[in-house]
């Protein structure tokens, strides 16, 4: 390999090499930095910063050529830089609505902010892998530092007890996606996608790479918490730090949604039929478990688990359609999801009153009337998240159940839209105690960056409408 | 005079200007003299209703009635990667409920203007909801229409739950959920829609021949949705509740406007674009309509309620509306629409006498009431001209539009329309009964010694649908005329649809 071959491929790496050096010269800096909390802050502060100046980098890329590294184990084009694009903003945005409530919660600490930029390059890798091995290294890498800040709360039983769910589970899903890996391995001979895809196209070696593909979408679908493998996601959520939820509901769900996309679209596109039934069974198990099970939810932040849950089944119903259309249409709905969950997540970081912060849903009670514009934001956001128009995330349904429409699949397009309809409820719920029940006590002000992305975010569900056609167009030019 | 104007959005996007600048207001003057932000608020609402009303009055003059298609039309390209475009259009069928809404609107503000309750969040509450009706007649695009259709549930959930009576959070849910439910099955339709003929423009769907089998499930998706609003029997249950729970203003647009939004889907998109599937499905909406003049004119006579049994009555007089819908011939449509809007005066009106006496006594139990017309007479002799409109008394714009729609029905089932006969004498029963109790005898409840008639908001409010009423009881041209050219092209489509022998299976997907 000449130093031209490594340089040209390194270029297409800036992004995750910008991440890998800013993570570990943080890390440095975190260390030798006099005094913890001042340690904490200024790293915070870099690091939204460098997920920010990768945002920009990755725009500016996307101008530029795409394109293959180190023998096509990494792949760069449209696509994975429009994903990388939304997975830095949104780390960004869950890193904003981290600072201030560590330093109240006594949780500041500078590994924080280190930890989610590695988790951040994990999904950056994901998002641009082209072979198997990157793939797992960036599950990975993401993988590991999500299990520590689950559990970063350390002296908090239900925090310790959330970390370590996920990371059996996780480990679990590891496993069977490293033995998938190892079945798609042995009948393809290669693990690079390239590869792949030419023995998926063969009639011999479909069998053992269907076995090998049912075990790599399961332990994918783990990271996106499909059902049937969503059990971890209420309790996560609920344990987690509220920070850490708003982080695992936003980014890595996008990553492992993107990644689930490239790895049937690309490596496994002769085999489309096969891989259709396994992703409309998650797809129909995830929208009812998600529908079903929040209805009865007392907490907001279990309530966003589910919802989560659902929402990917909505996402896996485009997905399903397995044409260019289904795939824009997942980076659409995904976007748009981010958006909500986000603001969402920032409205719940509110949430505090002089003894601590709290998380029932019923805190909320008589939120218009308390604080009128988190009311009106909270409102907005929950219609939007619920798909209900004329609110932005209205489009994202709209075009998954056309995509499947399209491909033909229009009794699944019927299951999804009767449960969209069974899930509102519990959105309509959460509108309810917000505006019809007497408030109790008001919440104490919310720090400047969490008002700022609640605001803002809400603003967007209703703001976006009319210019949904320019991101449409966005997320249509990265697939095409 | 407004080829070069975008009237059309003007009329819709108005209210919900009104309304961010009431909640920036709000938003600015928190902590702040609450009195003024309120004064404020109120003024807002009713310049801009007032605002729009004029615009939409200038809209019909200029209105060119001899001609049947789309006018004002106004397209930007809006999710151009899907090809769905923003755009707005008016025809015969859906310009007078432009004028309609805009009409009830400040109305409405009028009749809430006592209201004490976080004014500002009310007032901007209306005004989203007129932007959302008013886009629903203006919609020419299946996503556009979709999105307003069904965004209006928002602030008339909100409305129900915040400013509602007793049992408002039960109401507002059971609004909802009906009507979403119902409206979920039509988004998968127009899904349907989208990916058979490749466009969501309704100018090109309501040319678009859809294979006849598919037409079957969309018709049915979409009368899924449209029943509900309407609300036909045996669906209509959420309509007594939310009425009953409303707030006055609330009961006004709903009953007013927001049932025809049934109606007017049926004209334009179940007739128009699945008529081998309407006439197929006919004989069941008269089945359904029949049974609901009868049945909920009965129901009607038994209720305490006073707001119940008006209620009631409403989904009896939109049994006229989808029996002239679908007797598809020309005075039958004709008069449904005559209905329809004659029904959203009259509805209206009705309901603001409720709040009249509402706002007194805070009850609305008909028992007890008795011989109001010893302390009310101005509001005596408005109830009596409501209630004698409602029966369809001659000279009243009730009758006009319950007869052309008896016509129309007779023309294809001569049985049928005698069952409807027989709700408008059911109609007159329950309503002469509830008069007599509430205005009619002695005054016996010593609570209503102190009853206070009429004040001026009152009187404008019920001055101005009685003569209303009464005009288009006397002249039917006003409306006739806008509608006949639209209607007339609707039933010819209609026609030569059926006699053409539609593809029976569908054309390749693709």
């Amino acid at each position: 390999m000449t130093v031209e071959m490594l340089l040209s491929d390194l270029r297409l790496l800036t992004p995750e090499l910008i991440l890998a050096v800013g993570a570990m010269a943080f890390l440095l800096l975190g260390v030798y930095w006099k005094g913890e909390a001042a340690a904490a802050r200024l790293v915070m502060r870099l690091s939204i910063a460098l997920l920010l100046v990768c945002a920009g980098v990755s725009i500016w890329m996307a101008g530029g050529e795409g394109g293959t590294a180190f023998h096509d184990a990494f792949k760069l084009d449209a696509f994975t830089l429009y994903a990388k694009t939304v997975i830095y903003l949104a780390s960004a945005g869950a890193l904003v609505l981290a600072s201030k409530y560590l330093e109240t919660e006594r949780l500041a600490r500078f590994e924080y902010p280190v930890l989610a930029l590695l988790a951040v390059l994990g999904m950056s890798v994901m998002v641009s892998s082209n072979d198997l091995i990157t793939l797992y290294l960036g599950i990975e890498l993401q993988s590991l530092s999500l299990y520590i800040l689950a559990a970063f709360n350390r002296d908090s039983l239900r925090a310790s007890e959330a970390g370590l769910k996920y990371f059996v589970l996780g480990a679990l899903s590891s496993g069977l996606l490293l033995y998938g890996a190892s079945l798609i391995y042995g009948f393809a001979g290669s693990t690079g996608f390239d590869a792949i895809a030419a023995a998926a196209g063969e009639d011999g070696a479909k069998i053992g790479l269907l076995f090998g593909l049912v075990f790599l979408i399961s332990g994918l679908a783990f990271k996106i918490s499909a059902a049937p493998f969503h059990m971890w996601t209420p309790d996560v959520y609920e344990g987690a730090p509220t920070p850490v939820a708003a982080f695992f509901a936003t980014a890595p769900k996008l990553a492992a949604m993107v990644l689930i996309a490239r790895v049937v679209y690309e490596p496994f596109a002769p085999m489309t039929d096969e891989w259709r039934q396994i992703i409309v069974v998650l797809a129909i198990l995830s929208m009812g478990v998600g529908a079903f099970g929040a209805l009865m939810q007392t907490n907001i932040k279990r309530l966003m688990g589910y919802s989560s849950i659902g929402n990917m089944g909505y996402a896996l119903v485009g997905l399903a359609a397995g044409t260019a259309l289904g795939l824009w249409s997942v980076l659409f709905y995904m976007t748009l999801y981010v958006i909500g969950v986000l603001g969402a997540f920032a409205v719940i970081l509110s949430m505090r009153r002089s003894e601590g912060m709290v998380e029932r849903i019923d805190d909320l009670k008589g939120l218009s009337k308390t604080h009128p514009a988190l009311g009106w934001s909270m409102t907005a956001l929950m219609f939007s998240i619920g798909g209900m128009p004329f609110l932005v995330g209205f489009f994202g349904k709209l075009f998954v159940f056309y995509a499947a429409a399209s491909a033909g699949l229009w009794w699944l397009m019927l299951i999804g839209l009767v449960f969209s309809a069974v899930s509102i409820a519990y959105y309509l719920r959460v509108v309810k105690v917000i505006w019809f029940d007497e408030p109790e006590a008001g919440f104490e002000p919310a720090p400047a960056g969490v008002a700022l992305i609640s605001r803002a975010a809400a603003l967007a569900t209703v703001a976006l409408v009319p210019v949904a056609g320019v991101m449409l167009a966005l997320a249509i030019n990265a697939t095409a | 005079m407004f080829d070069q104007l975008p009237i059309l959005s003007a009329i819709t996007f108005l209210p919900a200007l009104g309304a961010l600048a009431i909640l920036i207001a709000r938003a600015l003057m928190r902590g702040e003299d609450q009195a003024l932000l309120e004064r404020n608020a109120r003024g807002v609402a009713l310049f801009v209703t007032l605002f729009v009303f004029v615009l939409s009055v200038l809209l019909v003059i200029d209105f060119d009635t001899s001609q049947p298609g789309f006018q004002f039309v106004e397209t930007i390209p809006w999710l151009a990667g899907a090809g769905i475009n923003y755009k707005m259009g008016v025809d015969g069928l859906s310009v007078l409920f432009v004028l309609l809404t805009a009409f009830l609107m400040p109305i409405c503000i009028l009749a809430s203007w006592k209201l004490d309750k976080r004014v500002a969040d009310y007032m901007a509450a209306f005004l989203i909801l007129q932007t959302l009706i008013t886009g629903v007649f203006c919609a020419l695009d299946l996503v556009l229409f979709y999105i307003f259709f069904e965004g209006s549930l928002i602030p008339m959930f909100l409305i129900i739950g915040v400013w509602g009576g007793a049992e408002r959070i039960y109401a507002a849910f059971k609004f909802f959920l009906y009507t979403f439910l119902g409206s979920v099955l039509m988004l998968g339709a127009m899904i349907m829609m989208f990916v058979t003929a490749g466009t969501t423009d309704v100018e090109t769907l309501l040319t678009h021949p859809f294979a006849r089998d598919i037409q079957t499930w969309l018709w049915l998706a979409f009368f899924a949705s449209f029943a509900v609003k309407m609300p036909m029997w045996p669906v209509h249950t959420w309509l007594p509740d939310a009425h009953v729970q409303a707030p006055t203003a609330g009961s006004v647009i709903l009953a007013g406007i927001l049932l025809k939004l049934g109606g007017y889907g049926f004209l334009r998109f179940s007739i128009p674009m699945f008529p081998d599937a309407s006439a197929f499905f006919a004989p069941m909406v008269f089945v359904l309509s029949i049974i609901a003049i009868i049945y909920t004119s009965l129901v009607a006579f038994r209720q305490t309620d006073i707001k119940k049994l008006i209620a009631y009555s409403s989904v009896a007089h939109m049994g006229f509306v989808t029996l002239g819908i679908f007797s598809m011939n020309e005075i039958g449509v004709q008069g449904a629409i005559f209905q329809m809007i004659s029904h959203g005066l009259i509805s209206g009106a009705l309901f603001l006498i409720v709040g009249v006496i509402y706002d007194r006594f805070h009850t609305r139990d008909i028992a007890f009431y008795g011989g109001l017309v010893h302390k009310m007479p101005v509001f005596a002799a408005f109830f009596a001209l409501f209630a004698m409109a409602n029966v369809g008394l001659p000279g009243t714009s009730g009758f006009v539009g319950e007869l052309m729609t008896m016509t129309g029905a007779f023309m294809v089932a001569p049985i049928w329309a005698a069952g409807a006969a027989l709700g408008v004498i059911f109609s007159a029963v329950y309503m002469l009964t509830l008069y007599k109790k509430v205005a009619f005898g002695e005054l016996t409840n010593p609570k209503l010694e102190a009853a206070q008639d009429l004040n001026l908001r009152e009187w404008i409010n019920l001055g101005v649908l009685g003569v209303g009423v009464i005009w288009l009881g006397f002249f039917t041209t006003p409306v006739t005329d806008v509608t006949r050219a639209s209607v007339g092209q609707l039933i010819q489509q209609y026609q030569s649809a059926l006699t053409i022998e539609a593809p029976d299976l569908a054309p390749s997907e693709g």
